[in-house]
């Protein structure tokens, strides 16, 4: 980043290799959009490349990189999420006799996952229902393998609430993905009713 | 340690980031409840679970649509550091108006010439300081105090007329 900043734009070519591919995934994991974690993960190249003059090797650069990252991709959400806010607002009801929508129970909602869509999305949208700042401190543990120390600088929290809020998040994934982690052992009932 | 405290421990001492104090007390702990050591194995295979996110690589054309954008960003030039700034300009162009202006004031010399009336009346009493300082002069003041206020030329001259022809 040195050389970047000395104006060195080989350099910056070579920050762009190395980092591109994590960006990428950790804004996808955000946003849940490809297009949008490109256009997300493009801004933050820019906005390095822009205040390149200003950067000071005080803090790694990964934690100055993936803060720039974790306040873009949470805006994004926000905006994103009043956008279809304003829309559901907007939009006439197309039924009014339509029955109320049932919120269906875990291992219906389970179900259908498993039915309409692969593991990973399943995964990918378990994650997406944590908190932000949860969410932001799983992908950051456990993709980008980050320590302690980098991850709570960039949510800007102390280590041991950070240690809380990662126990909080995971015991939170573990409850959501129990069919994942546990899966219901269905064939060995199955085959003790044939035993019978 | 305690369930709640080990629960903040537990995390650090699951990705073998815990130092080793640490570990050995969750170690014991676990080895110790069977509700926390259920727990920790399942949140082993948690990870092993979110793993099973693929990766996904930026689209083909990420590099150029960046590189692109870079070459719109403004260059530093050489001859900038002879361009001034705009709000430089601006200042350094107020400044010399308004010096401008205040050159073509009209010269206002009253304050120096009365500076130099004031130097030539103190001139004055430093001049007349002895006959000041003189005891018998200033006392002899008082009858000054009596003297009829001054007369008009005329009226001087008509009893000064009078005083002849009496003498």
């Amino acid at each position: 980043m040195l050389d970047v900043k000395a104006g060195d734009d080989e350099s910056f070519n070579l920050l762009l290799q190395k980092y591109r591919t994590p960006l990428v995934n950790f804004l996808y994991r955000m946003v849940r959009d490809t297009a949008t974690a490109e256009d997300l993960a493009q801004e933050v190249f820019l906005r390095v490349y822009r205040a390149r003059k200003q950067y000071s090797p005080s803090a790694k650069f990964t934690t100055w990189l993936f803060r720039i990252a974790t306040n873009l991709a949470l805006n994004s959400v926000r905006d994103n999420r009043h956008r279809q806010m304003e829309v559901s607002l907007d939009a006439a009801p197309a039924d009014e006799d339509v029955a109320p929508l049932q919120l269906p129970t875990r291992e219906m909602r389970i179900d259908e996952h498993m039915v309409e869509r692969d593991r990973a999305d399943f995964i990918r949208g378990v994650i997406s229902t944590l908190p932000e700042k949860q969410r932001v401190a799983v992908l950051l543990h456990k993709y980008e393998e980050m320590d302690y120390g980098e991850i709570a600088r960039i949510l800007d929290c102390s280590e041991s609430a950070l240690k809380s809020l990662l126990f909080r998040a995971y015991e939170t994934l573990r409850v959501q993905l129990a069919p994942l982690v546990s899966p219901p052992a269905r064939h060995a009932g199955k085959e003790a009713r044939h035993e019978m | 340690m305690k369930c709640e405290d080990v629960s903040k421990e537990l995390i650090p001492y699951l990705d073998r980031r815990a130092n080793s104090a640490d570990r050995h007390e969750v170690e014991e702990h676990l080895a110790a409840c069977l509700a926390c050591h259920a727990r920790a194995e399942e949140l082993r295979k948690l990870w092993t679970v979110l793993d099973e996110v693929p990766v996904i690589e930026p689209s083909f054309g990420f590099d150029a649509r960046m590189r692109a954008r870079i070459a719109e960003e403004p260059r530093p030039r050489w001859f900038r550091w002879f361009v001034p700034q705009p709000r430089l300009a601006l200042s350094m162009a107020l400044l010399l108006a308004v010096s401008v202006w205040m050159s073509r004031l009209p010269q206002d010399n009253s304050g120096f010439a009365g500076s130099a009336q004031s130097e030539h009346e103190q001139f004055q009493v430093i001049k007349n300081l002895d006959v000041l300082e003189n005891y018998d002069v200033l006392s002899k003041f008082d009858a000054l105090d009596e003297v009829p206020a001054e007369q008009q030329p005329d009226q001087k001259n008509d009893q000064q007329q009078q005083q002849d022809d009496g003498g």
